[in-house]
């Protein structure tokens, strides 16, 4: 088995004549963290539900752990974990109750479960209300279960949909300090989604970007922010400018491309922010235009995202 | 573990699952016991005299509504399964379950199960309270093991019925409809509260097609001192086919809704 996932040209598409996927193809080492980054609809959703074995792809191949979703769905099921968008516990039954149901379903023995259960319980920090029904429990306990769930038969392949959407702000960091345990601890594939850049940047290892049901690119966080070939150069200036003489004065400062003006902001792109913006300043004020305030920012996901899918990130 | 005790393993787990969440609403178990409490005294002391109309063929009008409010009650509650099936579906229970081993007929058995115990607890209580107020059960254990065959029976169709429509609309408004208004005509479209004789003609042909109808039929066979037990077996036999018809529709409709999540 080289992949932990793969897909290959899933298409899909929903009655109405909706289309979820079109073409998506991926793959997931084992033991990586692999980021599928999108706005909502973009696909993200419809790919965790075909390869966790709850739809099916109208054409298109799907391996997960080694084995194809659709031809032997139920040996996937025992290898995998799954983490939905929303919570998805027995609101009636304790935290002990939901771990030790789950952990039947997948014919974990009665001993080996209790251990289990008591060790999740302990790693997520609930062990205080393991016995109090979830209903009562905060949302970001209720989050922590979800995941503790997931992981009660040791699943070779983990899949969080989406696991920080609705958690508050401390909620997201220890969401993410547990994620980033997972995949240091276990030798376990996680394919993770997620409509945060800061998320799938600071979480993955690898990533793909997701639009319109296709990957539009793919690789290291960091590489996607290479290929963009520079530094994020941002002018505010004191007045909008007259746009012609700007643009003539800035074209002469070496090393700035890619100029964009909009209304009193000035963006270009520099293969070498910090050099140029002295440059750039002179040759403004010199022209009589003042500057405001100046930013130099590393290329962000952002970025990347704007270059691939052609529009800005609203998420 | 063998493909037959899994399913029986996945199903006993998948019911208590159910069942748990029932014994921790205390509160509706006790509503539960009390509505059919409270249709047992109200029918009982509106409709008493009833049976002296000529040719309603019956002694003690007591005696004569247990079964009726034994159906009704399988009825009525047994309606409300699909709100159950709806919960699951939207609280994403039911996709979590469906990503993990359990056999998927487990799924659907537990709701079966789930409800017929919840109306065999009713339906004891029924008798016992109809036996603590005076009534009689001249059939004997064999009448009223009948009578709560016939309930358990009656309660599967509906409730496969409600999960059936539960899973197809997605929509509480729907099953909340269906259920206002098929209860009443489906019960006063039969011998639960009123003997068929005394109906206008065309009510006793409807009532004829009227599943509420063939269990007070049986129960009624089987509960009486002389007991026919050709009437009991033709018509429980019906009931086990709609029985048997709703599950397997609802199957379907659960393997149909496994195909669109």
């Amino acid at each position: 088995m080289s992949h932990a996932v793969t897909a290959d040209d899933l298409r899909k598409s929903y009655p109405g004549g909706v289309r979820a996927l079109d073409g998506l193809s991926l793959d997931v080492r084992p033991g990586e963290v692999f980021g599928l980054l999108g706005p909502n609809g973009a696909g993200k959703s419809t790919t965790v539900k075909i390869l966790t074995t709850l739809a099916r792809p109208d054409s298109g191949r799907a391996e997960v752990a080694g084995h194809d979703v659709l031809r032997h769905p139920e040996r996937v099921r025992r290898e995998i974990g799954v983490v939905a968008q929303r919570s998805a516990l027995d609101p009636m039954g304790s935290g002990r109750e939901n771990l030790t149901l789950q952990g039947r379903l997948f014919g974990v023995r009665a001993t080996a479960l209790r251990r289990r259960v008591d060790d999740l319980l302990e790693r997520f920090d609930l062990t205080g209300a393991a016995d109090r029904v979830v209903r009562g429990w905060s949302g970001g306990m209720q989050r922590r279960l979800d995941v503790a769930l997931a992981l009660v038969h040791r699943p070779g392949v983990l899949f969080l949909d989406e696991p920080t959407t609705g958690l508050d702000p401390e909620g997201r960091a220890a969401m993410w300090a547990e994620i980033g345990r997972l995949a240091a601890g276990e030798s376990m594939a996680i394919l993770l989604t997620t409509h945060y850049l800061d998320e799938a940047d600071r979480l993955a290892a690898r990533l793909a970007i997701v639009d319109g049901g296709r990957v539009v690119a793919h690789g290291t966080p960091e590489q996607l922010k290479e290929e963009l070939r520079g530094d994020a150069v941002h002018l505010e200036l004191r007045q909008p400018p007259d746009e012609p003489t700007a643009r003539q004065v800035i074209a002469l400062v070496a090393g700035l491309r890619e100029v964009a003006f909009d209304g009193r902001r000035l963006s270009a792109r520099a293969d070498d922010g910090a050099a140029a913006v002295p440059a750039a300043l002179a040759a403004l004020e010199s022209a009589g235009i003042g500057v405001a305030a100046v930013t130099v920012a590393r290329p962000s996901l952002d970025d990347v995202y704007l270059r691939h899918a052609g529009r800005r990130y609203a998420a | 573990m063998s493909t037959a005790t899994t399913l029986a393993a996945h199903t006993w787990w998948m019911t208590g699952r159910r069942l748990k969440v029932l014994v921790k609403q205390p509160a509706f178990v006790v509503i539960l016991l009390v509505q059919p409490a409270i249709w047992l005294f109200l029918f009982g002391n509106l409709f008493r005299r009833v049976v002296e109309l000529p040719g309603f063929g019956a002694g003690d009008y007591l005696d004569y509504i247990v079964p009726g409010v034994v159906v009704m009650t399988a009825v009525s509650s047994n309606m409300w399964a699909g709100m159950g099936v709806l919960e699951e579906i939207e609280r994403g229970t039911m996709n979590r379950l469906l990503t993990t081993p359990v056999s998927r007929s487990a799924i659907m058995n537990a709701l079966v199960v789930e409800q017929g115990i919840s109306t065999a607890v009713q339906v004891l209580a029924i008798i016992l309270l109809g036996l603590a107020a005076g009534a009689d059960y001249p059939g004997g254990p064999a009448g009223l093991g009948v009578l709560l065959v016939a309930a358990l029976l009656l309660g599967t169709v509906f409730s496969a019925l409600s999960n059936t429509i539960g899973m197809l609309v997605r929509q509480r408004e729907t099953i909340i409809g269906v259920n206002t208004l098929l209860l009443l005509p489906l019960t006063f479209l039969s011998s639960a509260f009123m003997a068929e004789a005394l109906m206008p003609s065309w009510m006793r042909t409807v009532a004829h097609g009227n599943p509420v109808n063939w269990a007070l039929d049986a129960a009624r066979a089987a509960m009486s001192a002389g007991p026919d037990w050709g009437v009991v077996a033709v018509r429980c036999g019906w009931l086990a086919l709609a029985a048997a018809a709703m599950v397997f529709l609802s199957t379907r409709t659960f393997r149909a809704y496994q195909k669109s999540v």
